[in-house]
């Protein structure tokens, strides 16, 4: 999609905005910012997909499911646990 | 689905991603910002599968691993008390770190891929290298975490003599390997050194964490992260996916961020903390003029304790990881409600290196409906000790320890700490007088205005309740 040195600048730039957008996260939601960012780096199965999607012999297969399976795992786990740390917290205003 | 409208829904779902993250900024708009991030997540996932990388006969498989995976995600997601959260992160932090290893064999042992340089090719094979090599850090380091917050494995730090060496020499074999695998033309004997390499980086891991203490386990929970959001980014370079290496990113300088106010919280720089051997309890107690604590100590009893608060107007709670392992976090919120009902001013004070992990007090007390707005961090808190009448610590040893402040000797002189020795009187509970994580003898338990609680922090509050409602 991308070559060489144009996903070098993406990636650094990535690096910015992550520096800049966690540097604002409270510190009473810090358990849950390692969840989310835990859930959100379950997207390391789109990785895991297409190695799966595009083997072309049984070893591919094998190594392409287990990856699929753990970071799905990874992803919808990260996901709920989240949903439901952030579910709790309550201000006494209601 | 062509391939330029898969890379638009990539980047809608980056944007989505990145709002995620950013909802984070108030607990108000968490939970739209976790909503965010699963429709990237759904929107990612579906440009994938119908995307020209992934071909009709694989999608079956994919939905089965899914399916599968999916599962014992929700199951454990579901079934985990908050806490085990800490364990939790860093199982999690392990399968990304596995998923990121498996996608770089796949990735090297994939034959279609057609390189029409030799450079390209050795790009590429260095991102597979490196790409292996971060994942497996990641896995075994993160699983050793596992077992280090579970309590599976021992908390002291495992110093081996010569480790520093040990790890340098791991280094450089694995530069050493590296260079060999870039120079072989065989696909076996790359695959051996790949192993070999995999093997060495698994070492690494486990070895890296073994060594580093209990007390510092925040700092390395929210390291591993990043290390898993590197390892991420690495598999998007293999794979020439942008999606990856910005989400990679993102998190990579999250969890790197997270890492370092951590060790700002305890006036360390990271090299020291990573390099190991912190709450050891052989730092050698404070040399010339050493501050033996003196005085004896004074206890209560719950029923004081209760009589105290009663007459107070101002009273501060400070948690630590004992009040997590006694789950007296729910007691602790009856007891505020009552004292709330009655007129006293309650606050929360949490040390930023408070429990096992960046944030865990917060969570528990959520847990328990205590509203955040009486939670405050150290710095918002500090200042009103000494107009605090009682400061109640419940399972907390060296963030309250005021050698710190008082002793340039002591092991952890500099840490900033929770003044509470200020407050007119400070209660502490704690099952007996040993020493917390970090090994240290704290001198707050002998001031004058100081009493202790000994017992289980969940019984003795248990009774506190009792009086109190009385």
């Amino acid at each position: 999609m991308i070559e060489g040195f144009a996903a070098l600048y993406i990636f650094m730039l990535a690096g910015f905005v992550g520096y800049e957008v966690i540097a604002r996260v409270p510190v009473i939601l810090h358990t849950p910012l390692m969840s989310g960012s835990n859930f959100v780096h379950g997207i390391v199965v789109v990785g895991a997909m297409v190695a799966l999607g595009g083997a072309d012999s049984g070893l591919e297969q094998l190594i392409g499911f287990v990856g699929v399976a753990l970071a799905a795992g990874n992803a919808v786990g990260g996901y709920v646990v989240t949903e439901r740390m952030l579910e709790m917290f309550k201000s006494s205003k209601g | 689905m062509t391939s330029s409208l898969a890379t638009v829904s990539y980047i809608g779902a980056t944007i989505l991603f990145i709002l995620s993250l950013g909802g984070l900024a108030h607990p108000e708009s968490a939970r739209r910002g976790n909503l965010f991030g699963i429709v990237g997540m759904t929107i990612a996932v579906l440009a994938t599968v119908l995307g020209p990388q992934v071909t009709s006969a694989g999608i079956p498989w994919i939905i089965g691993a899914l399916a599968v995976g999916g599962a014992i995600g929700l199951i454990a997601a579901k079934k985990v008390q908050m806490t085990q959260m800490p364990e939790l992160v860093a199982l999690m932090h392990s399968l990304v770190g596995l998923a990121a290893c498996l996608v770089g064999f796949a990735s090297y042992v994939d034959t279609s891929a057609v390189f029409p340089t030799a450079a390209e090719k050795a790009i590429h094979e260095v991102e597979i290298y490196v790409g292996i090599f971060i994942g497996a850090v990641t896995f075994s380091g993160s699983l050793i975490a596992f077992g280090k917050l579970s309590g599976k494995i021992g908390g002291k730090p495992l110093l081996l003599p010569a480790r520093h060496m040990l790890n340098l020499i791991g280094l450089v074999l694995v530069i050493l390997l590296g260079n060999w695998f870039l120079n072989t033309h065989s696909t076996g004997v790359g695959m051996a050194l790949l192993l070999v390499m995999t093997v060495i980086a698994l070492a690494f891991g486990v070895h890296m964490v073994m060594a580093i203490g209990g007390a510092d386990m925040p700092v390395v929970v929210s390291m591993l992260n990043s290390y898993s959001g590197w390892a991420a980014a690495a598999t998007g370079f293999m794979l020439s996916n942008d999606l990856l290496i910005v989400v990679g990113a993102l998190v990579g300088s999250s969890g790197a961020i997270l890492s370092y106010i951590m060790c700002r919280a305890m006036n360390r720089n990271f090299i020291s903390v990573i390099a190991g051997g912190f709450g050891s309890g052989g730092g050698t107690p404070s040399a010339a003029g050493a501050a033996e604590p003196e005085g004896e100590v004074t206890p209560i009893s719950a029923e004081e304790t209760a009589e105290l608060l009663r007459d107070a107007k101002n009273v501060v709670i400070v948690p630590g990881y004992g009040m997590a392992v006694a789950q007296a976090q729910h007691v602790v919120c009856e007891i505020v409600k009552i004292l709330r009902d009655k007129g006293v001013i309650v606050r929360f004070a949490i040390h930023p290196v408070a429990g096992r992990m960046p944030g865990h007090m917060n969570v528990l007390l959520a847990e328990a409906k205590v509203p955040y707005d009486i939670v405050l961090e150290m710095d918002e808190i500090n200042a009103d000790f000494p107009d605090t009448d009682v400061a109640i610590v419940i399972g907390a040893n060296d963030i309250v320890n005021p050698a710190a402040q008082e002793d340039p000797g002591s092991p952890i002189a500099g840490m900033p700490v929770l003044e509470v020795w200020k407050a007119r009187t400070s209660i502490v509970m704690k099952r007996s007088m040993a020493s917390g994580y970090a090994g240290v003898d704290n001198p707050l338990f002998y001031k004058e205005n100081n009493r202790m609680l000994f017992g289980d922090a969940r019984k003795m509050l248990d009774e506190v309740l009792g009086a109190l409602s009385a």
